[in-house]
């Protein structure tokens, strides 16, 4: 049987990690290849780095830093953050990143995930969508990190999305993201059951019992998770094992 | 003499050739029907479209190579799509022909199960196989794909995996090893069964 995934999500600003990662065991904490090898040695089931550079210079920066990573840690690891267009993509890829995650992009030209997917294949064409609640099991599309409100409705979206050919869905919760006080389990339960590709659940972990809610009543495939992590609040093992006994299947 | 990993355009090789390289190999990457031939080992990686990969295979002239490779008796890896390839045809795009170095269809898992097949998932040995030595099980790996092989041949078939059934995600016939999840990012573990492989030369 498959395993539920645990992502351990780190932001990267000209090739460093910012957010601290405070591990007492690493010798550079804003180094992204020496954060990502930790927690692969960890037994995180994959890596998010999430660019939030803005530069063109940072952008190159970033794929450098990529290269890297990938000669390094040999666990599937995903960039994403600022991705325009195809050529962003292929840089990222070409760096030796497994899968890109596009959000803005996708949002204002579907196109870019059909075109994506056919050209790489959907196993490594992630859409990232940002969501708000609305009303009740009503969540709106927001983009530009956060800051623009689209219209556009998150099951609709997520399922539009699909149907363009993407791979898998990081759902981030704007309500939850920051709060510790657990996942949108609503809203991931809704997404998940509406389609067909695996769905990453971000934002609101605080807590053991939260990756257990998102995983059975929010029936996510994997979820993703950064500030407890980063500060050592729980180790990735900790968490595997707490939802081992609780009878969640785990790689570990 | 290295192992040469085939370029055929089919996306990024560069993780292979890092854990390849990680577990002492010396690596080539190349479509060069020579270099290819002349190999100690070659690997078959890839991702993306069966027909696409095909036609690159076509176009590059590096099947003959492949064949003779195989016949010559040194090992061979395909991984992922570069193991389906393997086989006789796909049921992806168009009804497309494969190699055809072993008997069996390409087919595409089934609406019961969330599409692609993607994650950390277990290997369950079929066969006591110098791939898999000094492993432990149970042992997770790591898959990205929608579809899977159907072998004539059941002997060939090294492990299984469970997802919404069973289905083949590793073989092995004498030289010929194929395997449908990544080794390359399948963490320690993955990174010893291409030790195995590499110690098969």
């Amino acid at each position: 049987m498959l395993t539920k995934r645990i992502i351990p999500c780190l932001d990267v600003m000209d090739g460093r990690v910012v957010k601290g990662v405070h591990f007492v065991n690493l010798k550079d904490a804003g180094d992204p290849v020496e954060t990502g090898a930790l927690y692969s040695r960890e037994e995180a089931d994959e890596l998010l780095f999430l660019d939030i550079t803005a530069t063109v210079e940072g952008r190159k920066t970033t794929a450098k830093v990529v290269e890297k990573t990938a000669e390094e840690v040999f666990i599937p690891f995903t960039v994403g953050g600022g991705i325009n267009g195809i050529e962003d993509i292929i840089l990222l890829l070409r760096s030796g990143a497994d899968k890109v995650s596009i959000n803005t992009a996708a949002v204002k030209d579907p196109f870019l995930i059909r075109n994506a997917s056919q050209k790489f294949g959907s196993q490594c064409i992630v859409v990232a969508i940002d969501a708000k609640k609305k009303m009740r099991d009503k969540w709106e599309v927001y983009i530009d990190g956060g800051r623009t409100p689209t219209g556009v409705d998150v099951i609709e979206w997520a399922k539009k999305a699909e149907s363009m050919g993407a791979g898998e869905i990081v759902l981030t919760s704007m309500d939850a993201d920051g709060t510790k006080q657990g996942y949108d389990i609503d809203l991931t339960r809704l997404v998940s059951e509406s389609v067909n590709i695996p769905v990453i659940a971000s934002g609101g972990a605080g807590k053991l019992e939260h990756f257990y809610e998102v995983f059975t009543d929010g029936r996510a495939d994997a979820a993703l998770a950064a500030s407890i992590f980063h500060y050592g609040e729980y180790r990735i093992r900790e968490v595997k094992d707490y939802l081992l006994t609780k009878g969640i299947k785990m790689r570990v | 003499m290295a192992i040469a990993i085939i370029d055929y355009k089919m996306g990024n090789l560069r993780s292979v050739a890092n854990a390849l390289e990680r577990v002492g190999a010396e690596i080539i990457i190349t479509s060069d029907k020579k270099e290819i031939y002349d190999a100690e080992s070659v690997v078959l990686p890839g991702v993306g479209a069966f027909s696409q990969a095909m036609e690159n295979l076509n176009r590059l002239d590096i099947i003959p190579a492949i064949y003779e490779f195989i016949d010559s008796g040194r090992p061979f890896l395909g991984i992922c799509l570069g193991f389906q390839l393997l086989f006789t045809k796909s049921e992806e795009g168009s009804t497309s022909r494969g190699l055809e170095v072993f008997k069996g269809e390409v087919k595409r898992f089934g609406d019961k199960v969330k599409v692609p097949h993607m994650g950390w998932n277990e290997i369950k040995p079929k066969r006591d196989l110098v791939l898999f030595s000094n492993i432990s099980f149970p042992c997770f790996v790591y898959f990205a794909h929608s579809y899977y092989v159907e072998p004539e041949d059941r002997g060939i078939v090294a492990a299984i995996t469970d997802y919404g059934g069973d289905f083949v995600s590793a073989i092995q016939k004498e030289n010929i090893l194929g395997m449908q999840f990544h080794p390359e990012k399948s963490g320690e573990k993955g990174l010893e069964i291409l030790r195995n492989f590499f110690n098969l030369i």
